[in-house]
């Protein structure tokens, strides 16, 4: 069984899937607008969390976070479901296949046979499309992924029902029905993203998210050295370049994503400075570049001294100005 | 980032895809371009399974001291903290800690044995004995 299907590489896991879904249900959208209409841009620094030994980094908000709000904002009603029993959760896909149903799967990636080896950590948030089956073979949509692969029944439960912070729970979601989806629906869901994003990184309450969280991290980065040694210094900014950047973690520029996003946007809100703000973003993705060379600097033991330590933690300081002047004009757009 | 900035260093993902960014053209126009990888962030990844490598030579040292069960050995093969451990073994984190020690391991049942095989993977005797190609999982 296979449903009509076109794979769709996305720069980012849930967008892709986000995006996916929602173009088999006749929603125009992009990845850019999926993302910034679910408010994906984020950070997050959690102290008191470790992963691989190295500390928790976000750029982009909670998983499951995009689809949600995504299909929130413009109306569409979404089947969300957990499993307790495997059996039930490959009963549950195989109706959903047979019923030309493509259906989005939150995934471990440490058992993800198509992956290199290097790639996989337990890391339980990747997210893909199931969309048909042949023997016993899953057809699997990929985003992050040029083309289509397969994942045999055992690999894919396997992967579903991955252990550990985030466990899948061999959970699966899809928009429940086709969608009449104006430009109306998708200019006032842009509102509502960007408003959404905006109390995100500006409002959350404490020291360790949005824009506040950049600076937290920079001023952790200055005391990296003498706290850590050199040694761990270099592999916990390793750690925050492949949060910032990494396929299957971070996955890849969201400063970027955003600013692609507030572009599309211009075009259904001619009013807003949507494409002059976009610039803002570009230029805080190419800080984040900017940084993580920097800290490659010092995690290949080019540059080791305090001082450079210093400049890693004024470029995210800069980036904390930057992205917070940004969703200050955001807030104060007239919509 | 500009289109013709997008870094295209041959990297492990290679062999199996390259990944979508997204950046501007001449007019400052969001265009999506693939790149074959970076070396910031391949360096990056290779620094974190340096350190994996490292730790992993060393608890096997110590269990082969005596000072830890196989156990120590097979988390760090596996990528595994207490937490994820637990989690596909069923036991709880006091109890791994236990059977941790040498004395209490040797002392475990074959069905305890078992479940830890199967968390990690292995044989019961591959458990035991850490006798195990470690690239398969």
């Amino acid at each position: 069984m296979q449903a009509q299907f076109k794979h769709l590489q996305a720069a980012h896991c849930e967008n892709g899937v986000t995006t996916n879904l929602l173009q088999h249900v006749g929603v125009n959208i992009t990845e850019p607008l999926a993302f910034g209409i679910g408010s994906g841009l984020f950070y997050i620094y959690i102290p008191f969390l470790k992963i691989n030994n190295g500390p928790a980094i976000a750029f982009r908000t909670q998983p499951g976070n995009i689809f949600r709000r995504t299909c929130k904002s413009l109306g569409i009603e979404v089947v969300r479901k957990k499993f307790s029993s495997e059996k039930e959760a490959q009963k549950f896909l195989e109706e959903c296949i047979a019923n030309n149903q493509p259906v989005g799967c939150q995934v471990g990636v440490y058992y993800l046979t198509y992956f290199p080896k290097e790639y996989r950590f337990h890391f339980n948030a990747h997210n893909l499309i199931v969309y048909g089956k042949e023997g016993d073979n899953f057809l699997i949509s990929d985003p992050i992924m040029e083309n289509v692969t397969t994942l045999s029944s055992y690999e894919l439960e396997r992967v579903r029902f991955a252990k550990g912070p985030f466990a899948p729970k061999g959970q699966l979601y899809y928009p429940k029905k086709k969608a009449e989806i104006t430009p109306e629906n998708i200019k006032q869901a842009i509102v509502t993203g960007i408003k959404r994003n905006v109390r995100d990184m500006l409002h959350i309450p404490g020291p360790i998210a949005g824009v506040k969280g950049i600076k937290y991290t920079a001023n952790k980065i200055k005391k990296w050295r003498d706290t850590l040694g050199l040694e761990k210094a270099g592999l916990y900014l390793a750690q925050l370049v492949r949060m910032q950047e990494e396929i299957g973690t971070g996955g890849g520029g969201f400063r970027y994503i955003y600013g692609a996003f507030l572009q599309q946007a211009q075009a259904y809100h001619p009013n807003a400075p949507l494409t002059e703000l976009s610039k803002t973003f570009t230029q805080a993705g190419d800080l984040w570049r900017t940084a993580a060379v920097q800290a490659s600097g010092i995690y290949k033991g080019r540059i080791t001294a305090q001082a450079d330590f210093n400049v890693m933690a004024d470029y995210l300081y800069e980036i904390s100005d930057l992205e917070k002047q940004a969703f200050i004009s955001l807030s104060k757009i007239k919509w | 980032m500009k289109k013709e900035d997008i870094p295209q260093d041959p990297s492990a993902l290679n062999r199996h895809t390259k990944e979508l960014c997204y950046a501007t053209d001449k007019d400052g126009n969001y265009v999506t371009a693939l790149s074959a990888g970076w070396d910031v962030k391949i360096k990056a990844l290779d620094l974190a399974w340096e350190d994996i490598e490292k730790r992993i030579a060393e608890v096997k040292q110590k269990v082969l001291k005596k000072e830890a069960s196989p156990l120590l050995y097979f988390m760090e093969l596996r990528l595994m903290d207490m937490i994820i451990l637990s989690a596909y073994s069923g036991f709880w984190q006091w109890q791994i800690k236990r059977h941790m020690k040498p004395q209490v391991f040797e002392k475990l049942s074959q069905k305890k044995l078992e479940k830890y095989a199967k968390a990690f993977n292995v044989s019961v005797e591959e458990l035991k004995t850490m006798n195990v190609n470690a690239s398969s999982i």
